[in-house]
Protein backbone atom coordinates (compact mmCIF):
# COMPACT_ATOMS: atom_id res chain seq x y z
CA UNK A 1 0.00 0.00 0.00
CA UNK A 2 3.08 2.45 1.35
CA UNK A 3 4.43 1.68 -2.43
CA UNK A 4 1.51 2.40 -4.04
CA UNK A 5 0.92 5.65 -2.54
CA UNK A 6 3.56 8.37 -4.55
CA UNK A 7 2.05 6.94 -7.42
CA UNK A 8 -1.43 7.50 -6.83
CA UNK A 9 -0.34 10.57 -5.62
CA UNK A 10 1.76 11.70 -9.12
CA UNK A 11 -1.59 10.45 -10.64
CA UNK A 12 -3.76 12.59 -8.70
CA UNK A 13 -1.18 15.43 -9.26
CA UNK A 14 -0.70 14.75 -13.12
CA UNK A 15 -4.85 14.86 -13.76
CA UNK A 16 -5.01 18.19 -11.51
CA UNK A 17 -2.22 20.20 -13.11
CA UNK A 18 -2.05 18.29 -16.62
CA UNK A 19 1.78 17.64 -15.58
CA UNK A 20 2.89 20.85 -15.60
CA UNK A 21 5.41 20.15 -12.80
CA UNK A 22 8.38 19.33 -15.06
CA UNK A 23 11.82 20.81 -14.53
CA UNK A 24 13.91 21.48 -17.23
CA UNK A 25 11.88 22.67 -20.34
CA UNK A 26 12.75 20.25 -23.64
CA UNK A 27 14.84 22.23 -26.40
CA UNK A 28 12.65 24.12 -27.97
CA UNK A 29 14.69 26.71 -29.97
CA UNK A 30 15.04 27.06 -33.33
CA UNK A 31 13.14 26.50 -36.59
CA UNK A 32 12.47 22.74 -35.59
CA UNK A 33 11.44 22.51 -31.77
CA UNK A 34 9.80 19.18 -30.33
CA UNK A 35 6.23 19.83 -29.78
CA UNK A 36 5.02 17.55 -27.25
CA UNK A 37 1.37 16.29 -27.33
CA UNK A 38 -1.16 18.19 -26.12
CA UNK A 39 -2.20 17.48 -22.45
CA UNK A 40 -4.14 19.95 -20.12
CA UNK A 41 -5.60 18.45 -16.49
CA UNK A 42 -8.21 19.99 -14.63
CA UNK A 43 -6.15 22.73 -13.39
CA UNK A 44 -3.93 24.72 -15.47
CA UNK A 45 -0.20 24.72 -14.11
CA UNK A 46 0.55 28.30 -13.49
CA UNK A 47 3.32 29.77 -11.19
CA UNK A 48 2.63 33.63 -11.11
CA UNK A 49 5.74 35.98 -10.26
CA UNK A 50 6.30 37.10 -6.74
CA UNK A 51 7.29 40.81 -6.64
CA UNK A 52 10.17 41.98 -4.92
CA UNK A 53 12.56 45.16 -4.67
CA UNK A 54 15.68 45.30 -6.55
CA UNK A 55 17.28 46.45 -3.31
CA UNK A 56 21.26 46.38 -3.97
CA UNK A 57 20.47 43.85 -6.84
CA UNK A 58 20.86 44.52 -10.51
CA UNK A 59 20.00 42.62 -13.68
CA UNK A 60 22.84 40.19 -14.83
CA UNK A 61 24.77 40.68 -17.90
CA UNK A 62 27.68 39.32 -19.92
CA UNK A 63 31.19 39.75 -19.08
CA UNK A 64 32.52 43.00 -20.54
CA UNK A 65 29.06 44.95 -20.23
CA UNK A 66 27.58 46.81 -17.49
CA UNK A 67 23.81 47.47 -16.65
CA UNK A 68 22.64 50.70 -15.01
CA UNK A 69 18.99 51.58 -14.27
CA UNK A 70 18.67 55.08 -16.17
CA UNK A 71 15.20 56.02 -14.70
CA UNK A 72 12.77 54.63 -12.14
CA UNK A 73 9.20 55.31 -10.77
CA UNK A 74 7.47 55.67 -14.06
CA UNK A 75 4.11 54.39 -14.69
CA UNK A 76 4.12 50.98 -16.06
CA UNK A 77 6.96 51.58 -18.70
CA UNK A 78 6.28 49.10 -21.62
CA UNK A 79 8.12 50.37 -25.43
CA UNK A 80 11.26 53.08 -25.92
CA UNK A 81 12.32 54.66 -28.94
CA UNK A 82 15.71 56.11 -29.39
CA UNK A 83 15.12 59.74 -31.06
CA UNK A 84 18.18 60.90 -33.46
CA UNK A 85 19.52 62.95 -30.66
CA UNK A 86 20.03 60.33 -28.32
CA UNK A 87 16.78 60.88 -26.17
CA UNK A 88 14.70 58.40 -25.10
CA UNK A 89 10.92 58.52 -25.61
CA UNK A 90 9.31 55.91 -23.17
CA UNK A 91 5.51 54.99 -23.47
CA UNK A 92 3.82 53.60 -19.96
CA UNK A 93 0.10 52.61 -20.13
CA UNK A 94 -1.76 49.68 -19.42
CA UNK A 95 -4.59 48.89 -21.42
CA UNK A 96 -7.01 46.11 -22.05
CA UNK A 97 -10.93 46.34 -21.17
CA UNK A 98 -12.27 42.66 -21.50
CA UNK A 99 -14.54 41.87 -19.31
CA UNK A 100 -14.97 38.38 -17.27
CA UNK A 101 -16.72 36.00 -18.97
CA UNK A 102 -16.51 33.05 -16.86
CA UNK A 103 -16.13 32.13 -13.08
CA UNK A 104 -12.43 31.16 -14.26
CA UNK A 105 -11.87 34.80 -15.55
CA UNK A 106 -12.65 36.23 -12.15
CA UNK A 107 -10.46 34.10 -10.29
CA UNK A 108 -7.31 34.36 -13.18
CA UNK A 109 -7.66 37.52 -13.22
CA UNK A 110 -7.08 38.05 -9.31
CA UNK A 111 -4.12 35.73 -9.37
CA UNK A 112 -2.05 37.66 -12.49
CA UNK A 113 -2.62 40.36 -11.26
CA UNK A 114 -0.64 39.27 -8.18
CA UNK A 115 2.70 39.35 -10.56
CA UNK A 116 2.51 42.39 -11.70
CA UNK A 117 2.76 45.84 -10.46
CA UNK A 118 -0.08 47.75 -8.62
CA UNK A 119 0.84 51.31 -10.14
CA UNK A 120 -1.73 52.88 -12.83
CA UNK A 121 -0.31 53.09 -15.69
CA UNK A 122 0.98 56.59 -16.75
CA UNK A 123 -1.04 56.69 -20.38
CA UNK A 124 1.64 58.91 -21.18
CA UNK A 125 5.15 59.53 -23.22
CA UNK A 126 8.32 60.38 -21.09
CA UNK A 127 11.36 61.89 -22.41
CA UNK A 128 14.91 60.74 -20.75
CA UNK A 129 17.98 62.88 -21.79
CA UNK A 130 21.39 62.57 -20.97
CA UNK A 131 22.71 65.96 -22.31
CA UNK A 132 26.49 65.37 -21.62
CA UNK A 133 26.93 61.54 -22.96
CA UNK A 134 27.88 60.57 -19.37
CA UNK A 135 25.67 57.73 -19.19
CA UNK A 136 23.32 59.01 -16.73
CA UNK A 137 20.03 60.33 -18.19
CA UNK A 138 19.66 63.77 -15.64
CA UNK A 139 16.48 65.16 -17.54
CA UNK A 140 13.10 63.19 -16.89
CA UNK A 141 10.10 64.85 -18.26
CA UNK A 142 6.63 64.48 -19.71
CA UNK A 143 6.60 64.42 -23.69
CA UNK A 144 2.88 64.11 -23.69
CA UNK A 145 0.05 62.64 -21.74
CA UNK A 146 -3.54 62.13 -21.86
CA UNK A 147 -2.69 59.30 -24.06
CA UNK A 148 -4.81 55.85 -23.83
CA UNK A 149 -2.17 53.05 -23.17
CA UNK A 150 0.41 53.85 -25.80
CA UNK A 151 2.90 51.43 -26.85
CA UNK A 152 4.19 50.68 -30.00
CA UNK A 153 6.33 53.80 -31.21
CA UNK A 154 8.33 55.08 -34.64
CA UNK A 155 9.90 57.99 -35.46
CA UNK A 156 9.65 58.85 -39.48
CA UNK A 157 11.04 62.06 -40.53
CA UNK A 158 9.88 65.06 -38.30
CA UNK A 159 6.47 62.73 -37.67
CA UNK A 160 6.10 60.66 -34.58
CA UNK A 161 3.82 57.61 -34.54
CA UNK A 162 1.98 56.46 -31.10
CA UNK A 163 0.04 52.88 -31.13
CA UNK A 164 -2.40 53.77 -28.29
CA UNK A 165 -4.70 50.91 -27.52
CA UNK A 166 -7.05 51.97 -29.59
CA UNK A 167 -5.91 54.56 -32.03
CA UNK A 168 -2.88 55.53 -34.50
CA UNK A 169 -1.90 59.24 -33.74
CA UNK A 170 1.03 61.60 -34.59
CA UNK A 171 2.74 64.26 -33.01
CA UNK A 172 4.96 66.63 -35.08
CA UNK A 173 8.38 66.02 -33.92
CA UNK A 174 11.57 68.11 -33.98
CA UNK A 175 14.85 67.08 -32.91
CA UNK A 176 15.91 68.29 -29.38
CA UNK A 177 12.15 68.87 -28.36
CA UNK A 178 10.88 67.93 -24.78
CA UNK A 179 7.58 68.22 -24.77
CA UNK A 180 4.74 67.53 -27.65
CA UNK A 181 3.91 71.02 -29.27
CA UNK A 182 0.40 69.82 -29.45
CA UNK A 183 -2.83 67.47 -28.86
CA UNK A 184 -2.16 63.96 -30.66
CA UNK A 185 -3.30 63.86 -34.63
CA UNK A 186 -5.49 60.70 -35.35
CA UNK A 187 -4.48 58.65 -38.25
CA UNK A 188 -6.68 55.87 -37.98
CA UNK A 189 -8.67 54.07 -35.52
CA UNK A 190 -7.03 50.24 -34.28
CA UNK A 191 -9.05 47.66 -33.42
CA UNK A 192 -10.17 47.69 -29.52
CA UNK A 193 -13.18 46.23 -28.76
CA UNK A 194 -13.00 44.04 -25.59
CA UNK A 195 -9.11 44.80 -25.93
CA UNK A 196 -8.01 41.35 -24.76
CA UNK A 197 -4.74 41.40 -25.99
CA UNK A 198 -4.64 45.53 -26.15
CA UNK A 199 -0.85 45.50 -27.51
CA UNK A 200 -0.51 47.74 -30.24
CA UNK A 201 2.90 46.95 -31.78
CA UNK A 202 4.39 49.61 -34.35
CA UNK A 203 7.49 49.77 -36.93
CA UNK A 204 7.86 52.09 -39.82
CA UNK A 205 9.00 50.71 -43.14
CA UNK A 206 12.62 51.28 -44.33
CA UNK A 207 11.42 54.04 -46.41
CA UNK A 208 8.86 55.49 -44.30
CA UNK A 209 6.67 54.82 -46.77
CA UNK A 210 3.99 52.24 -44.27
CA UNK A 211 3.31 51.94 -40.66
CA UNK A 212 3.10 48.36 -39.44
CA UNK A 213 0.88 48.05 -36.51
CA UNK A 214 0.52 44.68 -34.57
CA UNK A 215 -2.90 43.56 -33.34
CA UNK A 216 -3.36 40.72 -30.75
CA UNK A 217 -6.64 38.27 -30.50
CA UNK A 218 -9.72 38.89 -28.33
CA UNK A 219 -8.69 35.64 -26.48
CA UNK A 220 -6.28 32.72 -26.12
CA UNK A 221 -8.39 30.46 -28.36
CA UNK A 222 -11.81 31.56 -29.58
CA UNK A 223 -13.33 31.43 -26.31
CA UNK A 224 -14.62 35.06 -26.82
CA UNK A 225 -16.37 33.99 -30.23
CA UNK A 226 -15.58 34.26 -33.31
CA UNK A 227 -17.47 37.42 -33.74
CA UNK A 228 -14.78 38.98 -31.62
CA UNK A 229 -11.48 38.31 -33.70
CA UNK A 230 -12.91 40.25 -37.12
CA UNK A 231 -9.68 42.38 -37.48
CA UNK A 232 -7.46 40.78 -34.93
CA UNK A 233 -4.71 38.40 -34.53
CA UNK A 234 -3.23 40.86 -37.92
CA UNK A 235 -0.29 43.00 -39.04
CA UNK A 236 -2.34 46.14 -40.60
CA UNK A 237 -0.06 47.61 -43.10
CA UNK A 238 -1.05 51.05 -42.51
CA UNK A 239 -0.53 54.14 -44.99
CA UNK A 240 -0.40 57.13 -42.73
CA UNK A 241 -0.69 59.86 -45.52
CA UNK A 242 -4.08 58.22 -45.41
CA UNK A 243 -4.94 56.45 -42.34
CA UNK A 244 -5.81 53.28 -44.53
CA UNK A 245 -5.22 50.50 -43.94
CA UNK A 246 -5.07 46.25 -45.08
CA UNK A 247 -4.05 43.34 -43.07
CA UNK A 248 -0.46 42.45 -44.15
CA UNK A 249 -0.38 39.26 -42.50
CA UNK A 250 -3.10 36.91 -40.87
CA UNK A 251 -3.53 34.41 -38.13
CA UNK A 252 -0.67 36.15 -36.07
CA UNK A 253 -1.70 35.45 -32.52
CA UNK A 254 -0.30 38.43 -30.85
CA UNK A 255 2.45 40.16 -32.40
CA UNK A 256 3.87 41.95 -29.47
CA UNK A 257 6.99 43.89 -31.28
CA UNK A 258 7.61 44.24 -34.68
CA UNK A 259 10.98 45.55 -36.28
CA UNK A 260 12.46 46.21 -39.47
CA UNK A 261 15.47 44.37 -40.59
CA UNK A 262 18.62 46.03 -41.39
CA UNK A 263 19.91 46.07 -45.12
CA UNK A 264 16.79 43.69 -45.97
CA UNK A 265 14.19 45.94 -45.12
CA UNK A 266 11.93 42.70 -43.71
CA UNK A 267 9.66 42.98 -41.27
CA UNK A 268 9.97 40.61 -38.35
CA UNK A 269 7.87 40.51 -35.61
CA UNK A 270 8.05 38.19 -32.28
CA UNK A 271 4.51 36.28 -31.36
CA UNK A 272 2.96 35.42 -28.16
CA UNK A 273 1.50 31.65 -28.93
CA UNK A 274 -1.50 30.12 -26.93
CA UNK A 275 -1.87 28.74 -23.64
CA UNK A 276 -3.81 26.15 -22.08
CA UNK A 277 -1.89 23.68 -24.11
CA UNK A 278 0.89 22.01 -21.59
CA UNK A 279 3.46 23.62 -20.44
CA UNK A 280 5.41 23.03 -23.27
CA UNK A 281 3.22 24.10 -26.34
CA UNK A 282 3.00 26.17 -28.52
CA UNK A 283 6.34 27.94 -28.56
CA UNK A 284 6.49 31.55 -28.82
CA UNK A 285 8.19 32.86 -31.87
CA UNK A 286 10.40 34.80 -33.77
CA UNK A 287 9.72 35.42 -37.69
CA UNK A 288 10.30 36.99 -40.53
CA UNK A 289 6.60 38.28 -42.10
CA UNK A 290 5.54 37.33 -45.27
CA UNK A 291 3.27 39.49 -46.95
CA UNK A 292 -0.44 37.60 -47.36
CA UNK A 293 0.69 35.01 -45.06
CA UNK A 294 -1.49 33.05 -42.79
CA UNK A 295 0.80 31.80 -39.71
CA UNK A 296 -1.86 29.51 -38.02
CA UNK A 297 -3.84 31.05 -35.34
CA UNK A 298 -6.92 30.34 -34.24
CA UNK A 299 -7.09 26.53 -35.97
CA UNK A 300 -3.48 25.63 -36.03
CA UNK A 301 -0.17 26.37 -34.51
CA UNK A 302 3.34 26.09 -36.05
CA UNK A 303 2.07 25.19 -39.28
CA UNK A 304 -0.04 22.60 -39.58
CA UNK A 305 -0.50 21.10 -35.80
CA UNK A 306 -4.20 21.29 -35.47
CA UNK A 307 -5.83 22.73 -32.17
CA UNK A 308 -9.29 21.31 -31.62
CA UNK A 309 -10.66 24.04 -29.82
CA UNK A 310 -11.31 26.33 -32.38
CA UNK A 311 -14.49 25.02 -33.54
CA UNK A 312 -15.76 25.29 -36.14
CA UNK A 313 -12.18 23.57 -38.01
CA UNK A 314 -11.25 25.06 -40.83
CA UNK A 315 -9.11 22.63 -42.98
CA UNK A 316 -8.18 24.95 -45.82
CA UNK A 317 -6.93 27.39 -43.26
CA UNK A 318 -4.63 25.15 -41.42
CA UNK A 319 -3.55 23.91 -44.59
CA UNK A 320 -2.35 27.18 -45.72
CA UNK A 321 -0.69 28.26 -42.48
CA UNK A 322 3.10 29.46 -42.67
CA UNK A 323 5.57 27.26 -40.10
CA UNK A 324 7.32 30.23 -38.33
CA UNK A 325 11.17 31.30 -38.32
CA UNK A 326 12.53 30.20 -35.25
CA UNK A 327 10.90 29.20 -31.67
CA UNK A 328 12.04 31.02 -28.50
CA UNK A 329 10.63 28.47 -26.07
CA UNK A 330 6.84 28.14 -24.61
CA UNK A 331 5.18 30.71 -22.56
CA UNK A 332 8.24 32.73 -22.56
CA UNK A 333 5.95 35.63 -23.27
CA UNK A 334 8.62 37.83 -25.93
CA UNK A 335 7.29 41.27 -26.00
CA UNK A 336 10.02 43.23 -27.31
CA UNK A 337 12.53 42.88 -30.60
CA UNK A 338 15.34 44.47 -31.67
CA UNK A 339 18.17 44.33 -34.43
CA UNK A 340 21.23 44.75 -33.28
CA UNK A 341 24.63 46.56 -34.25
CA UNK A 342 28.48 46.26 -34.20
CA UNK A 343 28.08 49.18 -31.65
CA UNK A 344 27.07 46.21 -29.83
CA UNK A 345 30.13 44.35 -29.48
CA UNK A 346 31.45 41.91 -31.57
CA UNK A 347 29.58 38.85 -30.31
CA UNK A 348 26.43 40.35 -30.36
CA UNK A 349 26.57 42.76 -33.21
CA UNK A 350 24.73 40.25 -35.80
CA UNK A 351 21.39 39.15 -34.58
CA UNK A 352 18.35 40.54 -32.71
CA UNK A 353 17.62 41.11 -29.31
CA UNK A 354 14.46 39.97 -27.29
CA UNK A 355 12.85 40.98 -24.36
CA UNK A 356 10.70 38.13 -22.74
CA UNK A 357 8.42 39.22 -19.84
CA UNK A 358 7.96 35.90 -18.08
CA UNK A 359 5.56 32.65 -17.72
CA UNK A 360 2.72 32.10 -15.81
CA UNK A 361 0.84 29.83 -17.39
CA UNK A 362 3.71 27.00 -15.94
CA UNK A 363 4.75 25.24 -13.15
CA UNK A 364 8.60 26.30 -13.81
CA UNK A 365 9.05 29.29 -14.71
CA UNK A 366 10.32 30.44 -18.36
CA UNK A 367 11.77 34.01 -19.47
CA UNK A 368 12.10 36.60 -17.58
CA UNK A 369 14.78 37.96 -19.51
CA UNK A 370 16.25 39.08 -22.47
CA UNK A 371 18.22 37.05 -24.82
CA UNK A 372 20.19 37.52 -28.03
CA UNK A 373 19.42 35.41 -30.88
CA UNK A 374 22.15 35.49 -33.07
CA UNK A 375 21.85 35.50 -37.02
CA UNK A 376 23.58 34.46 -39.78
CA UNK A 377 23.60 35.51 -43.36
CA UNK A 378 20.20 37.53 -42.14
CA UNK A 379 18.57 34.46 -40.80
CA UNK A 380 18.40 33.38 -37.06
CA UNK A 381 21.75 30.97 -36.18
CA UNK A 382 22.16 29.34 -33.15
CA UNK A 383 20.95 28.91 -29.52
CA UNK A 384 19.49 32.47 -27.84
CA UNK A 385 22.02 33.53 -25.57
CA UNK A 386 21.51 35.64 -22.26
CA UNK A 387 22.05 38.93 -22.39
CA UNK A 388 20.62 40.50 -19.51
CA UNK A 389 19.08 38.45 -16.90
CA UNK A 390 18.42 38.09 -12.92
CA UNK A 391 15.37 39.44 -13.06
CA UNK A 392 13.66 36.43 -11.40
CA UNK A 393 16.62 35.51 -8.70
CA UNK A 394 17.09 31.86 -7.66
CA UNK A 395 15.46 32.97 -3.96
CA UNK A 396 11.82 32.48 -6.70
CA UNK A 397 10.94 36.11 -6.48
CA UNK A 398 10.99 38.54 -9.28
CA UNK A 399 11.99 41.89 -9.21
CA UNK A 400 11.52 43.37 -12.97
CA UNK A 401 10.09 42.39 -16.12
CA UNK A 402 11.45 42.89 -19.39
CA UNK A 403 9.16 44.53 -21.71
CA UNK A 404 10.73 46.58 -25.13
CA UNK A 405 14.11 46.74 -26.30
CA UNK A 406 15.50 49.11 -28.48
CA UNK A 407 19.28 49.34 -29.84
CA UNK A 408 20.73 52.92 -28.80
CA UNK A 409 23.20 52.89 -32.04
CA UNK A 410 25.45 54.78 -29.78
CA UNK A 411 26.09 51.29 -28.35
CA UNK A 412 23.43 50.16 -25.75
CA UNK A 413 20.53 48.63 -25.68
CA UNK A 414 17.35 50.09 -23.58
CA UNK A 415 15.45 47.40 -21.59
CA UNK A 416 11.63 48.86 -20.54
CA UNK A 417 10.94 46.68 -17.02
CA UNK A 418 7.31 47.14 -16.41
CA UNK A 419 7.52 45.18 -12.75
CA UNK A 420 9.87 47.62 -11.10
CA UNK A 421 9.15 50.42 -13.68
CA UNK A 422 12.47 50.84 -14.35
CA UNK A 423 14.24 51.57 -17.32
CA UNK A 424 17.77 49.85 -18.22
CA UNK A 425 19.83 50.66 -19.78
CA UNK A 426 23.27 47.32 -20.97
CA UNK A 427 26.69 48.80 -22.49
CA UNK A 428 29.79 47.06 -23.65
CA UNK A 429 32.32 48.14 -21.16
CA UNK A 430 34.64 49.24 -24.11
CA UNK A 431 32.89 51.54 -25.69
CA UNK A 432 31.31 53.27 -22.69
CA UNK A 433 28.43 55.96 -22.94
CA UNK A 434 29.44 58.68 -24.93
CA UNK A 435 32.79 57.25 -26.22
CA UNK A 436 30.87 57.21 -29.42
CA UNK A 437 29.91 59.45 -32.60
CA UNK A 438 26.86 61.34 -31.69
CA UNK A 439 25.80 61.10 -35.13
CA UNK A 440 23.69 57.83 -35.67
CA UNK A 441 22.54 57.52 -39.25
CA UNK A 442 19.42 56.27 -38.68
CA UNK A 443 17.58 55.51 -41.50
CA UNK A 444 14.06 57.73 -40.55
CA UNK A 445 11.24 55.21 -38.91
CA UNK A 446 13.73 52.46 -38.92
CA UNK A 447 14.14 52.59 -35.21
CA UNK A 448 12.71 49.68 -34.00
CA UNK A 449 9.40 50.06 -32.34
CA UNK A 450 8.92 47.62 -29.62
CA UNK A 451 5.79 46.37 -27.81
CA UNK A 452 6.06 44.98 -24.89
CA UNK A 453 2.80 43.40 -23.93
CA UNK A 454 2.00 41.27 -21.01
CA UNK A 455 -0.53 38.68 -19.97
CA UNK A 456 -3.10 41.93 -21.52
CA UNK A 457 -3.70 43.33 -17.89
CA UNK B 1 -48.05 9.58 16.27
CA UNK B 2 -45.34 9.77 17.63
CA UNK B 3 -43.73 7.87 15.29
CA UNK B 4 -44.76 9.99 12.37
CA UNK B 5 -43.41 12.96 14.04
CA UNK B 6 -40.17 11.68 14.43
CA UNK B 7 -40.01 10.51 10.47
CA UNK B 8 -41.55 13.79 9.47
CA UNK B 9 -38.25 15.46 11.39
CA UNK B 10 -36.11 13.92 8.01
CA UNK B 11 -39.26 15.07 6.31
CA UNK B 12 -38.43 18.75 7.90
CA UNK B 13 -37.16 18.98 4.02
CA UNK B 14 -39.17 21.99 2.80
CA UNK B 15 -36.01 23.92 3.05
CA UNK B 16 -33.93 21.19 1.84
CA UNK B 17 -36.03 20.35 -1.10
CA UNK B 18 -36.55 23.90 -2.08
CA UNK B 19 -32.62 23.70 -1.99
CA UNK B 20 -31.88 20.44 -3.97
CA UNK B 21 -35.12 21.75 -6.45
CA UNK B 22 -32.97 24.58 -6.86
CA UNK B 23 -29.69 22.90 -7.80
CA UNK B 24 -31.39 20.62 -10.04
CA UNK B 25 -33.26 23.40 -12.41
CA UNK B 26 -29.27 24.96 -12.31
CA UNK B 27 -27.66 22.11 -13.37
CA UNK B 28 -30.31 20.78 -15.88
CA UNK B 29 -29.67 24.82 -17.41
CA UNK B 30 -25.95 23.68 -17.36
CA UNK B 31 -26.75 20.91 -19.52
CA UNK B 32 -29.18 22.38 -21.92
CA UNK B 33 -27.12 24.99 -22.75
CA UNK B 34 -24.44 22.53 -23.38
CA UNK B 35 -26.01 20.39 -25.55
CA UNK B 36 -26.67 24.01 -27.02
CA UNK B 37 -23.19 24.88 -27.49
CA UNK B 38 -22.06 21.08 -28.65
CA UNK B 39 -24.62 21.41 -31.61
CA UNK B 40 -23.99 25.16 -32.11
CA UNK B 41 -20.59 26.18 -31.58
CA UNK B 42 -22.02 29.33 -30.21
CA UNK B 43 -19.55 30.34 -27.39
CA UNK B 44 -22.41 32.66 -24.86
CA UNK B 45 -23.76 29.19 -24.25
CA UNK B 46 -20.44 27.88 -23.05
CA UNK B 47 -20.66 30.74 -20.41
CA UNK B 48 -24.12 30.24 -19.91
CA UNK B 49 -23.54 27.05 -18.64
CA UNK B 50 -19.93 27.67 -16.31
CA UNK B 51 -22.09 30.39 -14.45
CA UNK B 52 -25.17 27.88 -14.16
CA UNK B 53 -22.79 24.96 -12.73
CA UNK B 54 -21.30 27.82 -10.20
CA UNK B 55 -24.96 28.98 -9.06
CA UNK B 56 -25.98 25.30 -8.81
CA UNK B 57 -22.77 23.95 -6.90
CA UNK B 58 -23.13 27.27 -4.37
CA UNK B 59 -27.29 25.97 -3.64
CA UNK B 60 -26.17 22.11 -3.32
CA UNK B 61 -23.27 23.41 -1.14
CA UNK B 62 -26.10 24.89 1.27
CA UNK B 63 -28.34 21.64 0.40
CA UNK B 64 -25.31 19.52 1.59
CA UNK B 65 -24.62 20.91 4.82
CA UNK B 66 -28.22 21.12 5.37
CA UNK B 67 -28.61 17.65 5.47
CA UNK B 68 -25.67 17.24 7.50
CA UNK B 69 -27.60 18.98 10.15
CA UNK B 70 -30.86 16.90 9.49
CA UNK B 71 -28.34 13.84 10.01
CA UNK B 72 -27.65 14.88 13.58
CA UNK B 73 -31.58 15.52 14.14
CA UNK B 74 -32.80 12.27 12.69
CA UNK B 75 -33.41 9.61 15.06
CA UNK B 76 -35.08 7.74 13.45
CA UNK B 77 -34.29 5.86 9.89
CA UNK B 78 -31.25 7.55 9.74
CA UNK B 79 -29.46 5.11 6.81
CA UNK B 80 -32.08 7.15 4.43
CA UNK B 81 -30.95 10.39 5.16
CA UNK B 82 -27.01 9.28 5.09
CA UNK B 83 -27.74 8.34 1.60
CA UNK B 84 -29.13 11.68 0.72
CA UNK B 85 -26.10 13.52 2.05
CA UNK B 86 -24.14 11.12 0.31
CA UNK B 87 -25.65 11.94 -3.06
CA UNK B 88 -25.63 15.62 -2.45
CA UNK B 89 -22.00 14.98 -1.60
CA UNK B 90 -21.40 13.14 -5.20
CA UNK B 91 -23.64 15.61 -7.01
CA UNK B 92 -21.38 18.30 -5.62
CA UNK B 93 -18.01 16.65 -5.88
CA UNK B 94 -18.61 15.83 -10.00
CA UNK B 95 -20.47 19.34 -10.42
CA UNK B 96 -17.15 20.64 -9.07
CA UNK B 97 -14.96 18.69 -11.65
CA UNK B 98 -17.59 19.48 -14.26
CA UNK B 99 -17.08 23.26 -13.45
CA UNK B 100 -13.18 22.58 -13.34
CA UNK B 101 -14.01 21.04 -16.98
CA UNK B 102 -15.58 24.27 -17.86
CA UNK B 103 -13.03 26.90 -17.12
CA UNK B 104 -11.11 25.54 -20.12
CA UNK B 105 -11.50 27.43 -22.90
CA UNK B 106 -13.70 27.06 -26.21
CA UNK B 107 -13.90 23.29 -27.25
CA UNK B 108 -11.50 21.92 -24.58
CA UNK B 109 -15.23 21.57 -22.70
CA UNK B 110 -16.50 19.29 -25.12
CA UNK B 111 -17.15 16.17 -24.76
CA UNK B 112 -16.41 16.22 -21.32
CA UNK B 113 -18.53 18.97 -19.79
CA UNK B 114 -21.19 17.84 -21.43
CA UNK B 115 -21.27 14.35 -20.18
CA UNK B 116 -20.25 15.56 -16.13
CA UNK B 117 -23.20 17.53 -16.45
CA UNK B 118 -25.21 14.93 -18.05
CA UNK B 119 -24.17 12.79 -15.09
CA UNK B 120 -24.10 15.96 -12.37
CA UNK B 121 -28.22 16.27 -12.81
CA UNK B 122 -28.90 12.66 -13.21
CA UNK B 123 -27.61 12.63 -9.59
CA UNK B 124 -29.34 15.83 -8.37
CA UNK B 125 -32.78 14.53 -9.85
CA UNK B 126 -31.91 11.43 -7.42
CA UNK B 127 -31.36 13.45 -4.59
CA UNK B 128 -34.16 15.47 -5.27
CA UNK B 129 -36.71 12.26 -5.47
CA UNK B 130 -34.82 10.79 -2.26
CA UNK B 131 -36.17 14.58 -0.66
CA UNK B 132 -39.72 14.18 -2.13
CA UNK B 133 -39.82 11.06 -0.81
CA UNK B 134 -39.08 12.08 2.54
CA UNK B 135 -41.42 14.84 2.13
CA UNK B 136 -44.28 13.52 1.16
CA UNK B 137 -44.96 10.47 3.15
CA UNK B 138 -41.97 11.14 5.52
CA UNK B 139 -41.15 7.29 4.79
CA UNK B 140 -37.93 7.55 3.24
CA UNK B 141 -36.66 5.05 1.07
Amino acid sequence: MNRLRPCAISALAVLLAGCGGGGAAPEQYGANPQLPAQQRGLLPSMTIAKPAAWGDRLPTVPQGYAVKAIATDLRIPRQTLVLPNGDILVAEGRGGNAPDLKPKDVIAGYIKAKGTSPVKGGNRLTLLRDADGDGIYELKTIFADGLNAPYGLALVGDTLYVADQDALVKFHYTTGQTRASGAPVKVTDLPSAINHHWTKALAASADGRYLYVGIGSNSNITERGMTAEVDRAQIWQVDPQTGMHRAYATGVRNPTALAIQPGTGALWAVVNERDELGPDLVPDYLTSIREGGFYGWPWSYWGQHVDPRAKPQDPEKVASAIVPDYSLGSHVAALGVAFSSPAMGAKFADGVFVGEHGSWNRSHPVGYKVVFVPFRDGHPAGNPIDFVAGFRGDDGLTRGRPVGVTVDPRGALIVADDLSNTIWRVTPNSASAGAMPTAPATAAGAAPAGTPGGMQR
Amino acid sequence: MAVVVERMRFALLPVNAVLVAGATSLFAGALLSDIAYFRSYEIQWNNFSSWLLAGGLLVAAFAFLWSIVELFRTRWRVWPAVAYSVLLLATWILGFVDALVHAKDAWATMPDGLVLSAIVLVLACVSLAVAWAGLRTGDVP
